[in-house]
């Protein structure tokens, strides 16, 4: 899968202390004078400006409907996301080992990474019907392919040798995985993990987008529907805020596991 | 080879196998014929619908959306990746940009967008372009950054203007990063312009599913999804041969 891994290509390079923190600054600077600048020229009735959604979403955050909303999606996602992650580690690592096994499925799984899952939504909402369940179901479907896959290609790269030491030393197929595969495998993972969790949250905000009473891609679609700009331009920035931030924090985590293990 | 072609055979028969496991299960009622129609069923729901011609027009509309997005974004997405590689500075506000813009769920300025742009083609061809402009521009730099400095050099002994050094030296250089940028970029733009005419659009492939599994016209629905997956699986399969085509001429020199 380069496609994967074009994404972290790009996640190092040195440093160059102020004057990048200066540049990070007039970026900002530039993002949010463009948000202004289309919230005014339309005059709020797409996106409300940077300092009216502000303050909406301070206000939004003190109710409870917010929270009841924000909750539903928490979980669905926590679930989806749980189940993604375990069940890609399994697979990956069974695939990756199982070298034929692999060969055999990698490119149905590479393929269904790149078909539209959209189209298949009504399908999940008539197996499992309107529901968190559905959701959940989604949020699998999206998170699930690219968690087995990085598994996969992190466990075939290993130096054969680790395998061949495990098998002399008469480690158990779960042993193995436990002390070999997964310790040499971290770095890799935490990756999987990076992207598997924002497709899983993708997955679970289109199920709510599409067909949902509750969570927060409902509410960004009712808020839209009621010509409630501020509203919808608020559940935005908090989806974006949070993405953004536990992305940067599995990058950070990554890093950190490639030290060690180097 | 031998293996390789062990690992296809055995691919196609569990494909197959899955197939006809659902079609049997669908025919005995195992699974209720209102969730699953039979495979047989849904090819022959989409021979009906597509061949009746009463979704040309959703057909024609929802894949020139796609191929513009498409184009679009391979354009913006290579120049963009261009101009930020030759300013080191431009690359150190961009690289944190890229790494976490695909974290970000694009899907949910959709709704901005038709608010911005009003309900036609407009909104599916922007959210199509945020969607796969990135993915070409983070090729476009790797590839970029794959040049080898001797070949730049080779390029300068031999005089050649900079149009022709790009041209001759550069782009076949690059060209593998370049591609798998644009195959993601094609199924980026496939994915970002369906989803969008799913969940709010009046017209379009899309849009059509949509309508049918409202009105719960199940038959017609599996009909056009099979059609639409086919599609998708068809195009990227393409361009997959294609590139590894471009990989082996490469390789024999």
């Amino acid at each position: 899968m380069s496609g994967l891994a074009l994404e972290d290509a790009l996640s190092k390079h040195p440093s160059r202390g102020r004057i990048r923190a200066f540049d990070a600054a007039v970026l900002t600077l530039v993002l949010l004078a463009l948000w202004q600048a289309i919230g005014s020229w339309t005059r709020g009735v797409a996106v409300s400006p940077p300092l009216q959604t502000l303050v909406y979403l301070f206000d939004l955050l003190r109710t409870g409907m917010f929270w009841d909303h924000a909750a539903a999606t928490l979980t669905a996602f926590l679930v989806a996301f749980a189940l993604s992650a375990l069940i890609g580690l399994a697979l990956g690592l069974i695939f990756g080992v199982q070298r034929f096994t692999g060969e055999v499925a990698e490119p149905i799984l590479a393929g269904f990474y790149t078909i539209p899952k959209v189209t298949l939504y009504p399908v999940v909402l008539l197996i499992f019907g309107l529901g968190v369940s559905a959701k959940i179901a989604f949020g699998v479907m999206h998170g699930l392919v690219p968690m087995t896959l990085f598994t996969l290609g992190a466990v075939r790269s290993l130096p054969p040798v680790l395998i061949r030491t495990a098998r002399v030393l008469r480690l158990s197929p779960g042993r193995t995985m436990l002390w070999v595969l997964m310790p040499a495998c971290l770095p890799e993972i935490v990756n999987g993990l990076r992207i598997s969790f924002s497709l899983t949250l993708l997955g679970v905000l289109i199920g709510e987008m599409f067909s949902s009473q509750r969570g927060l891609g409902f509410l960004l679609v009712s808020g839209m529907a009621q010509h409630n700009v501020p509203l919808s331009t608020a559940v935005v920035t908090v989806i974006v805020v949070v993405s953004i931030a536990a992305n940067t924090l599995m990058l950070r985590l990554r890093g950190r596991t490639a030290q060690r293990s180097s | 080879m031998t293996r390789r072609l062990a690992a296809l055979l055995v691919r196609i028969a569990v494909l197959a196998g899955l197939v006809a496991t659902l079609e049997i299960c669908c025919r005995t009622g195992i699974i209720d014929p209102l969730t699953v129609i039979p495979p047989s069923d849904m090819v022959a729901s989409m021979i009906d619908h597509v061949g009746s011609g009463e979704f040309n027009e959703g057909i024609v509309n929802t894949f020139s959306t796609i191929v513009l997005a498409f184009v679009l974004a391979i354009g913006c997405g290579t120049l963009a990746g261009a101009l930020i590689h030759r300013s080191l500075r431009l690359r150190d506000v961009a690289d944190p940009l890229l790494a976490s813009y695909y974290s970000v769920p694009t899907f949910i300025f959709y709704p901005l967008l038709v608010a911005l742009l009003g309900l036609g083609k407009a909104p599916l061809v922007v959210l199509g372009v945020l969607s796969a402009a990135p993915a070409v521009m983070i090729s476009t730099l790797s590839g970029l950054d794959g040049v080898s400095p001797v070949l730049l050099k080779l390029a300068r002994v031999q005089r050649l203007s900079p149009a022709r050094t790009l041209w001759w030296i550069v782009l076949p250089a690059a060209l593998p990063r370049l591609f798998s940028g644009f195959k993601l970029a094609l199924s980026y733009a496939l994915i970002g312009v369906i989803a969008g005419e799913f969940i709010l659009s009046g017209s379009g492939l899309g849009y059509a599913i949509s309508f049918a599994y409202q009105s719960f016209d199940n038959r017609a629905m599996y009909g056009l999804m099979l059609f639409v997956l086919l599609a998708a699986v068809i195009a990227n399969g393409v361009l997959y041969v294609w590139e590894g085509r471009l990989a082996r001429r490469r390789s024999n020199g």
